[in-house]
């Protein structure tokens, strides 16, 4: 066992490591190019030395002594024959170079003022108030850079300019001299450490001349390792190569300044050596070609392995690939509860749990033993307690099972009754990842209820989804009770249900509960049996001349006996069906009392999701969790159970109109179009009052596309109603709430009206027409994407063509919007991740800045309020005084 | 007309809260209970309209109470800072 370790992360500070700390830390210098000898093994002194770590199996680190698995590696160090500047540091290097003398290497601040900053600098660290102390660096630095004198030592300064990404220049009466690292290094060793300090410096641990490198460190041999591959040929890790090429040219340059060589020669041999550490830091730096392998492909250098989605950070550290888990495409299963997930048994068998051996359980425990690893249920794996892992795939598992123990350990496959985790990207909600029980089923999907699509935001159209099996007892009793579906049927949005019926649930629940239901004893049996009810049935509400029942008494049978509850209708929203009294005729407020639907039909304003305040609701807030989930497993099965008894469907004849309905819309148009044509010619006869803030064609266009879209539509749409009946499957549904609404119906049996791109009637194409069918500036509605029938009729060409127009216009915006939101919510998440509601109600940020008194200026957790509200008054006089 | 060209007291108008600087001995005993040091309050820059015509200096603590939608009248502090400009 590994210790634990207690002490406490206090600080962690960043610095520059100084060629001092690179040597002490270094276990070899690397003084040869060469890596391996003709055996092929590493050369001491070669950027493959053992002593930089041990990384072949069996090999054992001459340093540390410790074989592969627990060597950590050790620095090697390269000392260069000329200094060679960092290029990350380049930037900085500048302002420092900008900022002082190049004479005295004082920043160029005159000596009172120089005191005067110091003493404000050490009094604002002292204040933390770190925002004034980057502001006044900025001030100084700012400051210094324009001086050209320097106030110290009275020498007009140098000026210096950095062409990217890391040469130097200073300027010269006759333009600009290049300046060789050695005196940018010999520049910034002047500057004294106070004056480090007042540019924002830190002379203890990030000295300005140790940006500039003399040593470079060697990273151990576990940091690029060498692949082996089938052939047995060795191939190099990138950074190991371009280590080679360092060394190779810095062994070259001190050559050339040892020998005496000329300047020129010296100066281009020092020129490769910053390009390759350059690159060796960094191969996709502007300004300078990426170094290449030999087959051309980009090597990587250091910044690329720690940038980017799927650099060390964000793909190593911030997310990782797990055990225990599985992915597959899901698919829906209306008979499963909104508790459970259905798992192929081929998942089953490859994800363990780890049940600890005991008295009670090692006779069911050895049978899953002796099943092993291919026949489920079984086991994969023992583990004895002395830690040992043991295969059952290869051990003869009769012995195996015989020697189970108590404290030893199975890992057992998935089983019934188990709880994962289930979860679909983009994980953008806590409901992405729900816990769910585990039922092991045939065939190779996940299956999941169809109520909880929602939350997830799943369909069927190929969704895959992960599943997560939690291995301790601990991981799965929290998961069990913060993270099991039905806790989160309320969501802490508004403390409303977000799980609840869509389209045929909907349309089920009012064809069941509406007044003309009448049902058999069989029909009652057949609407029965799928919700697994177990009792008595009611009295039939008619006993002559032959038993009936009313869907309304069949709900009843499952609400909590002291339950009341009162809402109006979907369909009463519409104001034909609208009732304000109790004795609704159209029978649409729906009262429960003491647990009998006593009237109004039951459609998406009680049993629709995110409707706040409906059945389920209330349930949950009166009966908890298990009774509302309950609930929706059982009601839930009857609804659709009607819908597949009444043959719920749509077809062309349920959208075709009669002859004198079809008059009547023809007559409405005919009208809106003479309006239009009034406008227009208002319009030219120059008599067209301009609207505030418009110009007088956009008062035209306004106007225009208000008569023709949404007025005319919604007009469409009431001539639509009064000869169109409940009775019609499509009308059910837009009513209902299930799917659709008087709008979309009007498109279909009236017409698509007005198309507009970002708000206009069609207008570009041509000049000043849309298509060379019309006349240059026809403003009438037909030239300008008036489409005059709906679907049921089918469109003309140029309609077809205006169609199209505006629903590209759609595809757009959802692609866009996507995108946008998806980057808006990263963001949002990254800003906002840290903050923690404290036990004294307010909410404060990690380093303990408070950003609210108290949570919601009211301490209360939304997902136990009604809409925001802490109290629901009306809720709690009606369940005392009427109940 | 409105009040054009004249001076406006904004401490009047309706939509500004109250404001007021805690006495220092109270601001401690605030400063205790939630167990925070001053900069770790929200801040408000010396800046604002209403800390300058207050008249609260670097360092004080304000105390303002706000009209709330949820809570009815909510007591928030700021701690007043020379200027404000990103945390770091």
């Amino acid at each position: 066992m590994t210790s634990v370790i207690t002490n406490r992360v206090a600080k962690i500070k960043f610095g520059i490591l100084s060629p001092d700390e690179i040597r002490k830390m270094s276990v070899t210098a690397i003084v040869t190019a060469n890596v391996f000898d003709t055996d092929g093994a590493p050369i001491d002194g070669g950027v493959m030395d053992t002593r930089m770590g041990s990384i072949e199996p069996g090999e054992v680190c001459p340093l540390c002594g410790n074989k592969r698995d627990s060597c950590v590696g050790h620095f090697g160090h390269l000392e260069l024959a000329k200094p060679v500047i960092h290029v990350a540091f380049a930037k900085h290097i500048l302002a420092y170079l900008k900022a002082t003398c190049s004479n005295c290497g004082r920043v160029k601040v005159p000596e009172d003022e120089r005191e005067d900053l110091l003493k404000l600098l050490k009094d604002l660290e002292e204040l933390k108030l770190n925002y004034l102390k980057k502001r006044l660096h900025e001030y100084i630095r700012r400051r210094a850079s324009t001086t050209t004198t320097c106030p110290h030592c009275g020498q007009p300064t140098l000026e210096y300019k950095l062409e990217k990404p890391h040469t130097f220049f200073i300027k010269t009466e006759t333009g600009f001299r290049k300046v060789t690292p050695s005196e940018v290094r010999k520049h910034l060793e002047k500057i004294p450490d106070d004056d480090v300090r007042l540019l924002g410096g830190d002379p203890q641990d990030a000295r300005p001349e140790w940006m500039v490198l003399t040593v470079l460190p060697i990273p151990p041999r576990q940091v690029r390792p060498s692949v082996i591959l089938e052939t047995g040929m060795r191939s190099e890790d990138d950074l190991t190569h371009k280590l080679v090429d360092v060394v190779r040219t810095n062994i070259r340059v001190r050559e050339h300044v040892e020998s005496g060589a000329p300047e020129q020669i010296i100066e281009d041999e020092w020129e490769l050596l910053q390009y390759h550490v350059t690159t060796y830091f960094d191969n996709e730096v502007s300004g300078i070609p990426p170094a290449r392998h030999r087959a051309g492909k980009y090597l990587k250098g250091v910044a690329q392995r720690l940038k980017g989605k799927e650099g060390r950070f964000r793909g190593n550290l911030r997310g990782k690939r797990v055990d225990y888990s599985a992915r597959t495409v899901i698919s829906p299963d209306p008979n499963l509860s909104i508790n459970e997930v259905g798992v192929p048994e081929e998942v089953a068998k490859k994800l363990t749990v780890p049940e600890r051996v005991t008295p009670w359980n090692i006779e069911f425990l050895r049978r899953l033993v002796l099943n092993g690893p291919d026949k489920w249920p079984g086991a994969n794996h023992i583990i004895r307690p002395d830690g040992r892992k043991i295969n059952l795939k290869y051990v003869d598992r009769k012995a195996a099972a015989e020697s189970l123990e108590p404290g030893f350990i199975v890992e057992r496959h998935l089983l019934d009754g188990d709880i994962v985790l289930f979860n679909r990207q983009p994980s953008l909600h806590r409901i992405s990842v729900m816990a769910h029980i585990v039922r092991v089923l045939p065939y190779k999907t996940f299956r999941l209820n169809l109520l909880v699509c929602p939350p997830y935001n799943a369909d069927f159209d190929g969704d895959e989804m992960n599943l997560h099996v939690p291995q301790s007892e601990e991981a799965r009793a929290e998961v069990r009770v913060l993270m099991l579906v039905e806790k989160h049927i309320l969501t802490p949005r508004y403390g409303g249900p977000i799980i609840g019926g869509l389209q045929d649930y909907i349309s089920g629940a009012y064809l069941l509960t509406s007044k003309s239901t009448l049902l058999t004893k069989e029909g009652v049996a057949r609407l029965l049996a799928p919700t697994g009810y177990r009792g008595p049935l009611p009295e039939p509400a008619i006993l002559k001349p032959r038993e009936y029942w009313t869907g309304k008494q069949l709900i009843s049978l499952f609400l909590p006996r002291d339950f009341n509850y009162r809402k109006t209708s979907t369909i009463g929203k519409a104001s034909v069906l609208r009732c304000i009294d109790e004795d609704c005729p159209h029978d649409s407020i729906i009262i429960i009392k003491n647990g009998v639907l006593l009237e109004g039909v039951i459609d998406k304003s009680s049993i629709g999701r995110e409707e706040p305040e409906n059945i389920v609701h209330w349930l949950i807030k009166e009966y908890g969790e298990n009774v509302a989930r309950e609930f929706m497993d059982r009601v839930y099965k009857m609804f659709i159970a009607t819908c597949e008894m009444y043959g719920l469907t749509m077809s062309y004849d349920h959208l075709a109109i009669r002859e004198e309905v079809k008059k009547a819309i023809y007559d409405i148009i005919e009208e809106k179009k003479s309006e239009v044509n009034e406008l227009i010619k208002l319009y030219r006869e120059g008599r067209l009052i301009p609207r505030p803030g418009k110009t007088l064609e956009e008062t035209l266009e306004d106007e225009i596309i208000n008569a023709m879209s949404k007025k005319l539509l919604d007009e469409v749409a009431d001539v639509l109603t009064q000869h169109l009946s409940l009775t019609n499957p499509v009308v059910v549904m837009a009513r209902t709430g299930a799917r659709g609404n008087p709008v979309n119906l009007a498109q279909m049996s009236g017409l698509l009206a007005q198309q507009t791109v970002r708000g206009k009637r069609l207008s570009r194409g041509y000049e000043g027409r849309m298509l060379p069918h019309f006349k240059p500036m026809d403003l009438s509605a037909g030239a300008r994407g008036f489409v005059a029938r709906g679907f049921v009729d089918g469109l003309d060409p140029l309609e077809f063509f205006f169609h199209t127009a505006a629903g590209r216009e759609g595809l757009i915006d959802t692609a866009v919007r996507t995108s946008q939101s998806g980057y808006m919510q990263r963001r949002l998440i990254n800003a906002l991740q840290d903050l923690v509601v404290n036990y004294d109600g307010s909410v404060r940020a990690t380093s303990g800045e408070i950003v609210q008194l108290l949570y919601g200026e009211d301490g209360v957790d939304p997902t136990k309020s009604d809409h925001g509200k802490s109290v629901n008054v009306d809720r709690i006089i009606e369940k005392y005084l009427k109940g | 007309m409105l009040n054009m060209g004249g001076k406006v007291n904004i401490l009047e108008h309706e939509l500004v809260p109250r404001h007021e600087i805690v006495p220092p001995e109270e601001a401690h005993k605030i400063l205790k209970e939630l167990g925070v040091e001053p900069w770790q309050l929200p801040w408000i820059s010396l800046n604002d309209p209403v800390v300058r015509a207050i008249g609260a200096r670097p360092g004080d603590i304000v105390r303002i109470y706000r009209k709330s939608p949820t809570a009815g009248t909510f007591i928030a502090y700021r701690y007043v800072v020379p200027e404000v400009t990103k945390k770091s």
